[in-house]
């Protein structure tokens, strides 16, 4: 029963999806601007409704409703809770119906909350936005149906793959998702303004916030998602270059562009045909990421089950959706006005820079991911790795930051590094320079073997921190705007992560080793001993566990226990590490077979400041958050402030 | 000086062709960069008709020939050979290997050619029952899907 | 203004070049049809055990009666199994014999599995080690292969059996009885 419901509100979704492009689209023109106030209430309810449908599939989930197939295939009522309902996303039709609900919810909120825009260019939005979402609608219900019977009910479900039953990536995917649907709204105010060439700092404004939380979300996604595929794959490393994770890196690197673009444009009202070219390549990215991920062109360690027809789906929408709006912009783009002037050295010319940085990073993560594709048109077959993309990518990546340092200190428009501002900008920035300068220095004296890219990278990071914290030097801290802090926040957050990364990949010291129990063994500055191994089991699990006591030098001892798991339903294994943080680093181990000979096979990493990469991208996401509440705090307050007026009118008129 | 503002009309051009610059010139480092740093893939007999150059990171895959497993004394380090049914290549690995790494399974090694003997760096997990090595689809006896389950 | 409106066609360009490269790869996926090197090869000696389903097991010598048989490598954990059961009823009810190798599997799982997804086969031999499964040269489940009448291996079709497929590999058997 629950099913048929969930799948009649969602056709019923789908059907208001038609009357909200219809009236939208009607709405632009003049005989049809009656229908405008048609379309918010059509959006809010086509919100709800889906919101509906989703909620079904949760609730069939929940309940592991065995005659409805995909519960079937994805879930096992021996579960546990939060995994059932993590199980609802874990697999493709429900992942698609997430996608709708969040994007049909994120567009509800849109036309309730949206005020600031002019009114054809909001109704341009929210056409464009069911136009986006009828494409996914059509999908689910004609090709990928989440609520489709069994023929006969099954006794029990297949289960869900073992790697998937971990807190950390049963919400993973939602969080990347929430992300791109974020951008999806972004994008759709990007074709209202091209539809009524309406560029501007309203614009810029309505956008913001939208490309603020999907930001936010992204980053916080794909923070979360290196953390996990660092604990839980067991290989040590944290970033692989792999499909997946480049399918949600490319979004976000479009995503970071485009913020700093709108700031240009909603505080400077320049570079309007560009941000709204990113609007449409940060969506695009997301889309392409899909794409690559669910049609199985591109093979990863974390590929969804593939099925060719899907990816056709998928690009068919790529090809309307994406084709469509570059087309549109190709065509309008011309008539956009110029916007205002402004000097090479200016706020402006830094997020200039910033904006071309990042996309040539974009442009080198795109090309490297699809390379294979290339070459194995020609029979080819080739991967691609860290050793192309890390320096690749730090050829931009490096001036970007450099450029990171000044840009936030200077004025909009035109600035200059002499006379008065000397004392201000030009001494700070060259202390910060001398800084990473120093530390280049010191660290090829000291360690003198590790590569070059580390130790520019730990430069940098060192030179990156105190710049990043130079806006605040001379502000009254407590009067701050919230958006200073964040951007402080998010600036030093890279710094942190930089600095991470490279010491993770400069100092890292592996030990690999059979040990017998009792054997001791160095791994840096940590002597590890194997105090045991014992079989433990968990509610679909059993393992062996190994007891490993570890001390850092002249510390105290800390025993870790990493596991080897085996699965039963679906079999299969997972190596789960065990990780034990000091403030000045990690040490990771990781429990392998048993040898011949009875000893067994211990892997360890002692990774200094390797939390730095997580804790610098949770400051970045924190930053965008603090960015994001000040705007948001400064519209409530506007509006409060502006329906007092209007209320006050409104009795005074009566 | 640079710190003059620029007419409407340049300062468009100029930011068109600093975009078009920095965009063009990512696209051909990164060309530059793939020919150097892409990793090909071999099967035994490529390796052992047209071998790679000495310490040149590629990708070797096949099937584990059975009976060529074996552990050296220090119980981490592995030898096995890696065969298509028609060539052999003797591979050496230290570490921990994939759950489902077995004799007669199919196994990807990422590493180079050091003397006769391949050196892997890493031996690829398959870490899900749909993943397969994309690579591994052409490959005559072993491409296909893997199962899950363990041999043991 | 011409130049930058040459400019504004890049992106669009860019796009549409991406768009032939997915279009082509997904049009033929590199994978197409290549023959297992067990291909021409007579089946090797092997003899499961039954998996106690109703089904008795299966050895080298069921393939030896002059009819061309489909073997099926399945499991009851794996999902594309079940996605390819309809599949292979359609098969069976065509007159073709199958044989399924159930790989590392139990039995009351596996009887779940057959009432869950139909149960089309004529054998049923359990496999847990892996053991003929790798001596036929499949690493994975599913697989089906097309034995001829005397137990040679005439066709290997890896991954699952989609609803496409079926007429092929009854042309396949045809031709693997016609042939022998």
């Amino acid at each position: 029963m629950i099913a048929e419901l969930g799948l009649a509100v969602l056709w019923m979704a789908a059907a208001l999806a038609v009357l909200q492009l219809v009236t939208g689209g009607l709405a632009l023109r003049p005989e049809g601007r009656a229908l405008a106030g048609l379309v918010r209430p059509v959006a809010v309810m086509q919100g709800v409704l889906v919101l509906a449908a989703f909620a079904a599939l949760v609730t069939l989930f929940v309940t592991t409703d065995l005659s409805v197939k995909l519960v079937v295939d994805n879930s096992h009522s021996a579960k546990p809770l939060i995994f059932k309902i993590a199980g609802t996303w874990g697999n493709h039709e429900g992942s698609m119906l997430m996608w709708v609900t969040i994007m049909a919810v994120a567009g509800a909120f849109v036309a309730v909350i949206e005020r600031r825009l002019d009114e054809p260019t909001l109704m341009a939005t929210l056409a464009g936005q069911a136009f986006i979402s009828l494409g996914f609608y059509a999908f689910l219900l004609f090709a990928s149906n989440p609520f489709a019977r069994l023929a006969q009910p099954a006794d029990e479900g297949q289960g869900l793959n073992p790697l998937l039953q971990d807190v950390g990536l049963a919400f993973h995917p939602p969080t990347l998702y929430v992300g791109y649907v974020g951008l999806s709204i972004a994008f759709s105010f990007a074709i209202g303004a091209l539809v009524t060439r309406n560029v501007g700092p309203a614009f810029a404004r309505a956008m913001r916030p939208w490309v603020l939380g999907a930001w936010i979300f992204l980053t916080l996604g794909i923070t979360a998602g290196s953390y996990w595929a660092y604990y839980t794959l067991g290989w040590g490393g944290w970033w692989f270059w792999d499909p997946v994770e480049n399918a949600s890196l490319m979004p976000w690197l479009a995503a970071t562009a485009l913020l700093h673009s709108v700031s240009v444009l909603s505080s400077r009202d320049a570079l309007r045909a560009w941000t709204v070219m990113l609007g449409v390549i940060a969506f695009s990215m997301s889309m392409v990421g899909t794409f690559l991920v669910r049609s199985g062109i591109l093979t990863s360690v974390h590929a969804f089950a593939v099925d060719p027809r899907r990816g056709a789906f998928i690009l068919a929408l790529l090809a309307i959706d994406i084709g469509g709006a570059l087309a549109l912009f190709t065509l309008r783009a011309g008539t956009v006005t110029e916007g205002k002037r402004f000097a090479f050295v200016s706020r402006e010319g830094a997020l200039v820079f910033n904006n071309v940085m990042l996309s040539g990073i974009l442009g080198i993560v795109l090309i490297g991911t699809l390379y294979p594709l290339v070459t194995e048109a020609y029979g080819v077959k080739v991967s691609v790795g860290a050793p192309y993309f890390n320096p690749a990518s730090a050829m931009f990546a490096f001036p970007m930051f450099a450029v990171m340092a000044v840009g936030p200190l200077l004025r909009w428009r035109q600035d200059r590094l002499t006379g008065d501002r000397t004392r201000r900008v030009s001494w700070p920035v060259l202390v910060c320079a001398v800084i990473a300068v120093a530390v280049f220095a010191g660290v090829e004296i000291v360690a003198s073997g590790i590569g070059l890219l580390p130790a520019l990278g730990l430069a940098l990071a060192s030179g990156l921190f105190p710049a990043a914290l130079l806006p605040l030097v001379g502000r009254n801290l407590r009067r701050t705007p919230l958006p200073v802090w964040g951007m402080v926040i998010a600036h030093a957050g890279i710094a942190v992560s930089l600095f991470g990364m490279s010491s993770e990949s400069a100092f890292s010291v592996e030990r690999l080793a059979a040990m017998a129990v009792g054997e001791t063994r160095e791994v840096g500055p940590w002597r590890v001993q194997l105090a045991g191994i014992m079989p433990v089991a968990g509610p679909n699990w059993t393992a062996l566990e190994a007891s490993v006591s570890t001390r850092y030098a002249g510390g105290m001892p800390a025993l870790l226990s990493p596991r080897a798991e085996t699965f039963s339903n679906p079999p299969g294994t997972r190596n789960e590490s065990a990780l034990e943080t000091r403030w000045n680093g990690q040490l990771y181990v990781v429990l392998g077979e048993a040898a011949a000979d009875g000893r067994w096979q211990m892997r360890f990493w002692w990774k200094p400041f390797a939390p730095l990469i997580w804790l610098g991208g949770v400051l970045v996401g924190l930053g965008g958050l603090l960015a994001l509440a000040g705007r948001v705090l400064a519209d409530l307050k506007r509006w409060v402030a502006r329906d007092k007026i209007a209320w006050r009118r409104m009795r005074q008129g009566r | 000086m640079t710190a003059a503002i620029l007419k409407p009309k340049h300062q468009r051009l100029v930011l068109v062709c600093v975009a078009l610059v920095a965009l063009i010139g990512a696209a051909l480092l990164a060309v530059y960069a793939l020919r150097g740093q892409a990793s090909y893939f071999y099967i035994p007999s490529e390796m052992a008709t047209r071998p790679p150059e000495q310490g040149k990171g590629v990708r070797l895959g096949g099937m584990v020939e059975k009976g060529s497993l074996k552990t050296m004394p220090d119980g981490v380090t592995i030898h096995f050979t890696v065969t298509d049914g028609k060539a052999e290549v003797p591979v050496r690995f230290t570490g921990i290997t994939p759950d489902l790494f077995v004799e007669g399974s199919g196994v990807v090694a990422d590493g180079r050619m050091e003397g006769t003997t391949f050196v892997a760096d890493t031996l690829l997990a398959k870490h899900d029952e749909k993943y397969v090595p994309r690579e591994m689809k052409d490959m005559v006896s072993t491409r296909s899907r893997q199962a899950v389950a363990k041999t043991r | 203004m011409n130049r930058s409106n040459l400019a504004l066609w890049l992106p669009l360009a860019i796009f549409a070049g991406l768009f032939a490269l997915f279009v082509g790869r997904l049009l033929h996926p590199g994978d197409t049809v290549v023959a297992s090197a067990f291909v021409g090869n007579p089946l090797p000696q092997f003899d499961l055990p039954a998996a106690n389903v109703g089904r008795p097991g299966l050895s080298t010598a069921a393939f030896r009666t002059g009819r061309p048989k489909l073997l099926n490598v399945f499991a009851s954990w794996c999902v594309p199994c079940a996605a390819e059961a309809p599949q292979l009823e359609a098969l069976a009810r065509a007159g073709v014999e199958v044989d399924g190798v159930a790989i590392h599997d139990q039995a009351d799982d596996l009887a779940r599995f057959l009432a869950a997804n139909g149960n089309p086969y004529a054998a049923i031999g359990r496999d847990d080690a892996r053991k003929v499964q790798l001596a036929i040269g499949s690493s994975g489940v599913p697989e089906t292969y097309v034995i001829d009448g005397r137990g040679v291996i005439r066709y290997q079709h890896i991954g699952d059996i989609r609803p496409e497929d079926v007429p092929m590999l009854l042309d396949r058997v045809k031709a693997a009885g016609g042939g022998s």
